[in-house]
C-alpha cells in the first residue's frame, strides 16, 4: 500500500484518479492547487506524487522545483495536457520522475506509480543480480542463467530483461518498455514491442517447465514466480 | 484637437521639427560669427583712420601753427566722404570743424581716448537728425582741442543688414523645413499608412492580402517582405488549423456515431451482465481509437507550430538509423521481410532525434502494412545520404506502390486510399512525417519505384558552429531547397 499524493486542480480528474488508486489498495490524498499541494507534500510523507503540470496558483513545475529545493526527494509522476515536443524534458529537468501526457489509460499510470515506488532511493539500493523464481540475471557479468542453463542474450535483449526483472511482479506497459529500453518516447502503432518479447520469451521460458513472463490483456507485461 | 495632436505626433512631425532647430542653431552660430568678426575688422580700421588723420593734423600745427590747421581742417571737412573734424579754442569756442552738436563732455575729456558718440553734421542735417560716429579728442599745445572721428553709419547699415539676413534666413529654413515635413510626410507616412490599411483588412480576416512592394530596395520594402512572409505563415497555420477542424467533424463523426449506435444498442438489447460487459469492452476499444486520433492530431498541430530552433541539434544519423532498424527488424522477419540499411559514413543532420526516429518508424509501419509485393519476400531498405547539400532518408519497398494521382494526396491528414480502409490506423501518420520534413525545413516526397515506393525526407546538414544557425530561429521554416 502506498501513500499517494494527488495535485491536481480538475474536480473530476482528481476524483477519478483518487478512486482508482484507492480501489488498488492505495491511500490518495488529493490537492486542487499548487500551493496546498506544496503545503501537504512538506507536511506529510507520501510515497508518490501525481501532479498535474497547469494548476492554479502555482504551476505544477515550480511545485517540484520548491519541493527539491526542500530536500524533498518523493518520486513525482508529472501529468501534462501539453506533450510538446520538448515538454518531457522541461518536465525531467524540473526534478520530475517520470512524465505521462494526457489522455492516459489507468493501466499505464498504475503501471507507471507501482514502477516509482520500487525505485531504488539511493545508488548503493541498487541490486547487482535479480532474481525470479530459478532466473537469474548478473549485472556485473552481463550474463543470465535459468536453473543450470546459461542463456546467452543479446545487448538489447539484457536491457529488456533487466528492466522487467527490475520491477518483478508488476506491470510494465508498452510504452515503458519502450521508453526504458529503448529510449524512444512515443507510441509505435503496431505491436514491435511483442515481438520483441516473444523472442525473449523464447529464450527465458520455451524449454522449461513453468513461465516467468506474462502477458497482461490490455496493459503490458509482467515477469514473476509462478508461486506468487 | 486630437487630429492635431496626432498629427503632431507623427515621426515626421517630430523630424522636421528637430531638422528646423539644428539648422538655425547652426546657420544663426555662423551669421553672428560672421557680424561680430565684420565688425571689429570695421572698428579697427575706423581707429586706424581716426589716428592717421590726428597725427598728420597735429603735425600741420606743429609745422605751421594754428591758421594753416584751421585751413588744413576747412579743406579735408568739405570733402564728400569727409571724416569728422571739429577743433575748438581752450574757452571751447569752435574755430573750425564739420559738427554742429554734439555732446560737451567729450570736449572737456580731451584724453585722447576713443569715444562713441552721437552728433549732427554741420550743413548737411537738420537739427534734430543725430549721427553715430567713433571720435578721438586731443589736446594740442597752446589749449587748443582738436577731435578727429568717422561716421559709422556704413557699419551700422552692414549689421542692419546681417540682422536681415537673418530673419530671412530664418524663414528660409523654416520653409525648408515644412517642405522636408510635407515629403516624409506624404512620402513616408503615406507607405506606413498603406501598411496600417492592410493590417487592418488582414485582421478584418482578409488573410489573403499581402503589403504592397514598390521595388525600391529600401526599409518599407524589406519590412513588406518580411511582414509577408510572417502573413503567409499564419495563413498557412489558419488553413491547416482550418483543415484539421474540417477533418476532424467529417472523420471523427463516423467513429462517434459507431460508438453512440452501440451504447443504444446495448442498452436495447442486452439482456444481461454478460451482454453489457461484452458492449461496454467493444466501446472501450472505440474510445482507444479516438483518442488515439485525437493524439496524433494534437501532436501534429504542435509540431507544426513549434520554431525550429529550440528542437534540433546535431544527430548522427547511422547510429539512429541502426537503432531503429534495431528495434523494427524482428518485427519485419516475423512479417515474412528484410530491413536493408544503407548508410553513407558519418551522416549527421540537424533535427529533432525523436522525431526523426517517429518519422522512420511510421514510414517503416506504412511499408509493413501496404508494401508486400504479391511474390517474394518484403525488403524495406532504409536509405541516409548526402544529395545536392541535403541530407536525405529514404524508406523504399518493394510493393505495388500507390497510384500516380494519389502521390500527393496521401500526405494529407486522414486520408487513406481504399485499399488500406480495411487496415487499422488513423490515417494521420504521413501527416505527421510530412509537419516533421517541414519542421525540418525539408519536405515529404513519394515516387513509385519499380517496383515499389519510396518515401524521401530531407534534412539540413549540420553546419560548421562558426557560420552558425541563427537564421532559422524565430523565423518561418523556410523551404531552402
Amino acid at each position: 500500500m502506498l501513500r499517494i499524493l494527488v495535485i491536481e486542480d480538475d474536480p473530476e480528474a482528481a476524483s477519478y484518479l483518487v478512486k482508482g488508486l484507492s480501489e488498488l489498495g492505495h491511500t490518495a490524498d488529493q490537492a486542487a492547487d499548487g500551493h496546498t499541494g506544496l503545503q501537504m507534500a512538506l507536511d506529510s510523507s507520501y510515497d508518490i506524487m501525481i501532479v498535474d503540470r497547469m494548476l492554479p496558483k502555482m504551476d505544477g513545475l515550480s511545485v517540484i522545483q520548491e519541493l527539491r529545493r526542500e530536500a524533498n526527494h518523493t518520486p513525482v509522476l508529472i501529468l501534462s495536457a501539453l506533450g510538446q515536443v520538448d515538454d518531457r524534458v522541461k518536465g525531467l529537468k524540473a526534478g520530475g520522475d517520470d512524465y505521462l501526457p494526457k489522455p492516459y489509460a489507468f493501466t499505464e499510470l498504475q503501471a507507471r506509480v507501482e514502477a516509482l515506488a520500487r525505485r531504488p532511493k539511493s545508488a548503493s539500493q541498487v541490486e547487482t543480480t535479480y532474481t525470479v523464481g530459478d532466473l537469474t540475471l548478473d549485472r556485473m557479468a552481463h550474463s543470465c542463467r535459468r536453473g543450470d542453463v546459461e542463456i546467452p542474450l543479446q545487448p538489447r535483449e539484457f536491457r529488456l530483461l533487466e528492466y522487467l526483472m527490475q520491477h518483478a511482479g508488476q506491470v510494465v506497459t508498452r510504452t515503458m518498455l519502450l521508453e526504458n529500453v529503448w529510449e524512444y518516447h512515443f507510441d509505435p502503432q503496431t505491436n514491435v514491442i511483442d515481438v520483441h518479447i516473444s523472442r525473449l520469451r523464447g529464450k527465458i521460458d520455451k524449454d522449461f517447465e513453468t513461465p516467468l513472463l506474462h502477458t497482461i490483456r490490455g496493459a503490458g507485461y509482467t515477469i514473476r514466480d509462478a508461486v506468487h | 484637437m486630437t487630429r492635431f495632436t496626432r498629427f503632431t505626433r507623427t515621426t515626421a512631425f517630430k523630424l522636421s521639427l528637430l531638422y528646423i532647430a539644428v539648422f538655425t542653431v547652426m546657420s544663426g552660430f555662423l551669421l553672428v560669427y560672421v557680424a561680430e568678426n565684420t565688425d571689429h575688422l570695421m572698428s579697427e580700421q575706423v581707429v586706424q583712420t581716426v589716428d592717421a588723420e590726428l597725427k598728420g593734423l597735429s603735425d600741420v600745427y606743429v609745422r605751421g601753427g594754428v591758421r594753416n590747421l584751421v585751413d588744413t581742417i576747412d579743406r579735408r571737412s568739405r570733402h564728400p566722404d569727409a571724416s569728422l573734424y571739429l577743433l575748438v579754442d581752450f574757452n571751447g569756442n569752435a574755430l573750425v570743424g564739420n559738427i554742429a552738436r554734439l555732446p560737451t563732455v567729450v570736449l572737456e575729456e580731451a584724453d585722447g581716448g576713443l569715444r562713441r558718440v552721437r552728433y549732427t553734421r554741420l550743413g548737411v542735417d537738420a537739427e534734430d537728425v543725430e549721427r553715430q560716429a567713433m571720435v578721438r579728442t586731443f589736446e594740442l599745445r597752446g589749449g587748443f582741442r582738436l577731435l578727429v572721428g568717422r561716421d559709422l553709419g556704413d557699419q551700422l547699415r552692414f549689421s542692419t543688414l546681417l540682422g536681415n539676413a537673418l530673419r530671412l534666413w530664418l524663414i528660409v529654413v523654416v520653409i525648408m523645413g515644412a517642405i522636408t515635413w510635407l515629403f516624409v510626410s506624404r512620402r513616408v507616412m503615406k507607405r506606413i499608412d498603406e501598411i496600417s490599411a492592410t493590417s487592418t483588412t488582414i485582421m478584418n480576416g482578409d488573410l489573403s492580402r499581402r503589403l504592397s512592394i514598390t521595388g525600391n530596395d529600401d526599409e518599407f520594402d524589406r519590412l513588406a517582405i518580411n511582414l509577408n512572409v510572417m502573413l503567409e505563415r499564419i495563413e498557412l497555420l489558419m488553413q491547416s488549423m482550418k483543415d484539421v477542424t474540417d477533418n476532424i467533424a467529417h472523420d471523427l463523426k463516423t467513429p462517434l456515431t459507431r460508438l453512440q449506435t452501440r451504447i443504444e444498442t446495448a442498452l436495447r438489447d442486452a439482456k444481461n451482465e454478460e451482454g453489457y460487459r461484452t458492449a461496454l469492452q467493444a466501446t472501450l476499444d472505440d474510445t482507444d481509437h479516438l483518442l488515439r486520433i485525437f493524439n496524433s492530431l494534437l501532436r501534429i498541430a504542435r509540431i507544426e507550430s513549434t520554431a525550429p530552433g529550440s528542437v534540433l541539434e546535431s544527430v548522427d544519423l547511422n547510429k539512429l538509423v541502426a537503432e531503429i532498424a534495431e528495434l523494427y527488424e524482428p518485427l519485419v522477419e516475423d512479417e515474412g521481410g528484410r530491413l536493408e540499411i544503407v548508410v553513407s559514413q558519418d551522416l549527421e543532420a540537424e533535427c529533432n532525434k525523436d522525431l526523426i526516429s517517429q518519422v522512420l518508424v511510421n514510414l517503416i509501419e506504412n511499408a509493413l502494412k501496404y508494401g508486400h509485393p504479391e511474390t517474394g519476400e518484403l525488403v524495406i531498405s532504409l536509405s541516409g545520404q548526402e544529395q545536392e547539400g541535403r541530407i536525405v532518408l529514404t524508406v523504399t519497398d518493394n510493393g505495388p506502390g500507390i497510384p500516380e494521382k494519389d502521390l500527393d494526396r496521401v500526405q494529407d491528414r486522414f486520408v487513406r486510399l481504399e485499399a488500406s480502409r480495411s487496415e487499422p490506423g488513423t490515417g494521420l501518420g504521413l501527416s505527421l512525417v510530412k509537419a516533421v520534413a517541414r519542421l525540418h525545413g525539408g519536405d515529404l516526397r513519394f515516387k513509385n519505384e519499380t517496383p515499389g515506393l519510396s518515401a524521401r525526407i530531407d534534412l539540413a546538414p549540420v553546419t560548421p558552429v562558426s557560420s552558425g544557425t541563427k537564421d532559422g530561429q524565430g523565423t518561418t521554416t523556410g523551404n531552402t531547397n
